[in-house]
């Protein structure tokens, strides 16, 4: 299962940040998580989301061989990780996190917590 | 520190390039909560009675409250306020968006700005670096303009509130423009920022807001989350929002038409929810962490304009749609398109565009004061070409400018009986000539006729719509549970359309602060700042009383010529009655002053103290 995006939904209430942030850390903030939305206003009027693909291209990027796959889902491990943020740079779709309470990035582990709360329904699950 | 806030206030003194912070005070967040509750207690003790809005020492203020930026449905709204540059007493404008979140993770509750600076400037939060930046380049250019490149220079991420040209003129229904469409809209504080040579407010922040129980958060905030999806309207509401209350005001009478002389347009399925939806929605849009994204996006094309704009809302459709007879839904998203980026607030605008082409009609303007141009309903190059001269103060745009009851007062001696306005602030969306509770509604309403704080139309068809009776009791606490949400810094809306209790956010409330208010506490809290605002009008307007809390007189004089409140008038002596029930209520005196034994009750006996 991988979180799909429809991003003629969203309507950038961020809702999904607040939850993953507060799923995975605790905390109540939508920068701490492993979800981006994107204006892109006044014209054309959009939100983009960022949200991981599974599409490994971090996997080959790490020079610490830090990231792999479990059960089929991307995990970055802290251990190896030595904050060079290769990942993000790699990362096609923005969608490995940084802040700055954290040395080590952060991405979607498919929990689903935001497809769960989206208002709009623009996070689906898809096969 | 209590948790749930951001912990500090921040202050800008411009004239002397002072920037500091303090910790929010815990007494002030025990007695008065935050946004609305912060802003009237600031006022109140910090403002020099008397004191010009548009002059260096006037305050204005962005508020944020304990609610604002947490998860739990629509907790995306901000307070802003100051002495009203267009009433001269209170002055207060709700607006959502995404700043209150963001300024809470800066840190602060509160921004304070004061002084003056010598040249434009824009303010630039980033956590606890705060610094005024040169905005000279800015100055002159529209507010979403504005965003743009301030977003193309800072950072998309960055969430700012900016003003138009109509503030940097001190148009006193100058508004705050936010997020690409979103307005603090009302009471001309756009004005007080221009005044002050502030030309945009930029805040990005990084921390998170600490909450006192987080697992009781989460159940709490996902049970209202539920409510709002499976209730019935949910679909409704996120397909068409505000817009779908249309069909229904003309229905029931009560949509104002060509300067409220009616309560209903004879094209206003040009304007319903779904014919927007069809013509120009883009996508839904919403605010921080929003259940129903009431908020459309849209695209307006059609013959030499082409322009992307918020909206319309109910509220501009009403005041721009029927009060000035534009029967075209793209030539009303044009208009709030042009009133967003000159920065007028849509209502006063709609309001003060109608008052001009009446008096147009009758005769008391004519093409000498408009720059030759023909006022006429129903015509939108007469609505394009108003917001422009009031923005920029271009002929009679300059009298305009000053709003309904100014402009009034100083063309024609009769005018003030058809300028729709109470305490000088234009009436919105609701004709109420046969909706009593609703009436009594705009006249007590403590900035002046907005429907905010107290909406009771639909008490009114329940409880009669021509009687004075069993309306003041609802209007009052109405007057204590919707000003709640502004105080909360939450939108009203999940509770009102969705159908989320008012427990629900006590609960919400608890958890986030642990603080151990009940229901009844924040009711009363809600009571106190409700006096205290009262006060303020006592204390800034030389003479003020009950004479202030009578609508115009067309509401008396004339009735509504067609539609389905055909006839509807509203007697002077059923005003009178109202009135009276209300103030007894309330525990104010006959001329609308709150008791000694009223403020003691609520804790605001240092109002009579300081005011000995």
């Amino acid at each position: 299962m991988k979180i799909g995006r429809e991003e003629s939904r969203c309507s950038g209430c961020r809702t999904c940040q607040l939850v993953c942030a507060l799923h995975h850390f605790k905390e109540n903030n939508p920068k701490k998580a492993a979800i981006g939305i994107r204006g892109e206003f006044p014209e054309p009027g959009r939100y983009r989301i960022s949200l991981c693909t599974q599409c490994e291209k971090c996997i080959d990027a790490c020079p610490e061989g830090a990231i792999s796959k479990v059960d089929g889902i991307i995990r970055i491990n802290s251990e190896k990780c030595t904050y060079c943020l290769a990942c993000v740079d790699a990362c096609p779709f923005d969608a490995i996190f940084t802040h700055s309470d954290f040395k080590v990035p952060f991405i979607c582990d498919v929990c689903g917590e935001c497809v769960e709360i989206c208002p709009t329904k623009a996070l689906y699950w898809k096969s | 520190m209590i948790p749930g806030y951001g912990g500090k206030i921040l202050r800008v003194n411009l004239s002397e390039n002072k920037i500091t912070s303090e910790p929010t005070p815990e007494n002030l967040i025990r007695e008065y909560l935050g946004a609305r509750g912060f802003i009237i207690h600031t006022l109140y003790t910090e403002l020099a009675p008397g004191t010009d809005p548009l002059s260096p020492p006037a305050k204005f203020i962005i508020a944020t409250g304990p609610l604002s930026g947490i998860f739990l449905p629509s907790s995306g709204k901000f307070q802003s306020g100051g002495k009203s540059p267009l009433t001269g007493g209170y002055g207060e404008a709700n607006c959502g968006g995404h700043l209150p979140a963001e300024l809470k993770m800066a840190g602060y509750d509160m921004i304070v700005i004061e002084g003056k600076s010598p040249k434009p400037c824009y303010i630039v939060v980033e956590d606890d670096d705060v610094r005024l930046e040169d905005a000279s380049a800015l100055w002159g250019k529209g507010s979403l303009t504005t965003e743009k490149l301030l977003k193309d220079s800072l950072g998309e991420d960055f969430q700012i509130a900016t003003i138009g040209p109509a503030g940097e003129n001190l148009v006193k229904i100058a508004c705050i423009s936010h997020d690409f469409g979103r307005q603090a809209g009302r009471t001309g504080l756009g004005a007080i920022l221009g005044s002050k040579n502030v030309k945009a407010i930029c805040v990005r922040g990084s921390k998170s807001i600490p909450i006192h129980d987080v697992e009781g958060l989460i159940r709490v905030a996902r049970r209202m989350y539920e409510k709002c999806f499976t209730n019935p309207a949910f679909e409704l509401w996120q397909n068409y929002g505000t817009g779908s209350v249309t069909v229904w005001a003309n229905r029931i009478g009560a949509f104002p038409t060509r300067n409220f002389r009616s309560g209903y347009f004879e094209l206003f399925t040009n304007l319903s929810g779904i014919t927007m939806r069809k013509e120009v929605v883009v996508i839904n849009k919403g605010c921080f962490a929003c259940a129903m994204c009431c908020g459309k996006y849209s695209h307006t094309k059609k013959g030499d304009y082409d322009a992307y704009v918020e909206g319309p809302e109910y509220e501009t459709t009403a005041m721009i749609g029927g009060n000035c007879a534009l029967g075209d839904i793209r030539d009303v998203a044009y208009a709030n398109y042009l009133c967003d980026e000159y920065g007028i607030d849509t209502i006063s605008g709609g309001s003060i565009i109608a008052f001009a082409i009446e008096c147009f009609e009758r005769g008391i303007i004519t093409e000498k004061d408009t720059g030759g141009v023909k006022l006429k309903f129903g015509d939108p190059a007469s609505v394009f070409a108003l917001i422009k001269k009031i923005a920029l103060r271009e002929d009679v745009g300059d009298l305009l400018a000053e709003g309904t009851r100014k402009a009034a007062e100083t063309i024609d001696k009769d005018a003030i009986k058809f300028a729709m306005q109470v305490k000088g602030l234009e009436q919105s969306g609701y004709e109420s000539r046969r909706a009593p509770a609703m009436l009594l509604s705009y006249m007590t309403s403590d900035i002046g006729a907005h429907h905010r704080p107290s909406w009771a139309v639909t008490h009114d068809l329940v409880t009669g719509r021509d009687t004075p009776e069993n309306k003041a009791a609802k209007v009052i606490e109405l007057q204590h549970t919707r000003p709640l949400f502004d105080t909360l810094g939450v939108c009203r809306l999940p509770w009102i359309e969705m159908g989320v209790p008012v427990s629900d956010y006590a609960e919400a409330f608890r958890m986030i602060t642990g603080i151990d208010y009940s229901e009844e506490d924040l009711y009363h809290i809600s009571e106190r700042i409700w006096n205290l605002t009262r006060m303020f009008w006592v204390r800034e307007v030389p003479g003020f009383g009950r004479q202030y809390d009578l609508p115009p007189a067309r509401v008396w004089e004339d009735e509504i010529p067609d539609g389905p409140t055909k006839g509807g008038i509203f007697e002077r002596d059923k005003i009178e009655a109202m009135l009276d029930e209300y103030y007894e209520l309330r525990g104010w005196t006959k001329d609308g002053v709150p008791t000694e034994e009223k403020l003691k009750e609520l804790g605001l006996e240092w109002v009579l103290e300081s005011s000995r």
